[in-house]
């Protein structure tokens, strides 16, 4: 991997972290993607503006992106349709019940030191791998 | 203003993930399989992300309250609980399948891929189920 490489990786977080500095300083939210999206189901929470006008620029963010550099970066979706159903209830179940996904735990949570954010993070990371481990290496 | 801020950061959110490379899941899952052939990229956006988080957070925290709203929301649940952890752990391994939380497979929905959207949409069964 180029330096290069790690500094447009790092340069990437630093713009995840002046979101999360922004929405903070403007709204005063925690900037958890799962939380934000939760609040527009059922049951509904009467603050939806927000939360729809963030959800319309994360949408939006990677075609700036892909105008920059040039290249599309939205890879391919790397499982078939069954898993990636499965993984979707997972992933949506997960972060509804642990309150929280990687942004909101994993950036804004450990920001603020929570200790259930470490303790979340430090969960999700190691599920993610060993489950990475028994695809890639047992099962594949 | 509140809408065109949240629209602003949700853009800047957008934009950090694609340029670090978190709307490909072949980059977050090399991440995960550290048996594999490991790709730290995953580490630095999350130490960027992190290091500005952390400085910002301290400067905006030292306000009374936020710039837009009445008062700073801020979680006040306080217990690591079989909730917290069996959900995080629920999480993990659904993103270890699929290479995707759930802000890179939203800001992926775009380039149209069908497994993507089916992602979104079992994730948003998922999160509703959560909330009941």
């Amino acid at each position: 991997m180029f330096p290069t490489l790690w500094l447009q990786a790092l340069f990437g977080g630093a713009l995840i972290g002046g979101a999360a500095v922004l929405l903070m300083l403007g709204l005063g939210r925690i900037a958890g993607i799962s939380g934000i999206v939760g609040g527009l189901l059922p049951p509904a929470v009467p603050d939806w503006r927000w939360r729809l006008c963030f959800i319309a620029g994360l949408l939006a963010g990677p075609a700036v992106v892909g105008l920059v550099l040039g290249r599309d970066p939205v890879g391919m979706p790397a499982a078939g349709l069954p898993v990636l159903v499965a993984a979707g209830l997972l992933v949506g179940l997960g972060t509804g019940l642990g309150s929280g996904c990687t942004s909101g735990h994993g950036v804004c949570g450990l920001a603020r030191l929570s200790p259930r954010s470490i303790a979340a993070t430090g969960v999700f990371m190691l599920a993610g791998g060993a489950m990475v481990f028994v695809v890639r290496h047992l099962v594949g | 203003m509140g809408p065109l801020l949240a629209l602003a950061a949700g853009l800047l959110f957008g934009a950090g993930l694609a340029l670090g490379g978190m709307t490909d899941p072949a980059v977050v899952l090399g991440f995960l399989d550290v048996a594999g052939a490991w790709n730290p990229t995953l580490a630095f956006v999350m130490g960027g992300a992190l290091a500005v988080t952390f400085v910002g957070y301290r400067l905006v925290f030292r306000r009374a309250g936020p710039l837009l709203a009445g008062q700073f929301t801020l979680p006040t649940a306080r217990a690591i609980d079989a909730r917290l952890l069996g959900g995080a752990a629920l999480f993990g391994a659904g993103w270890g399948l699929a290479g995707y939380c759930p802000g890179p497979a939203i800001a992926s929905l775009p380039a149209a891929h069908a497994g993507t959207a089916a992602f979104v949409l079992a994730m948003l069964a998922g999160l509703a189920l959560a909330r009941r």
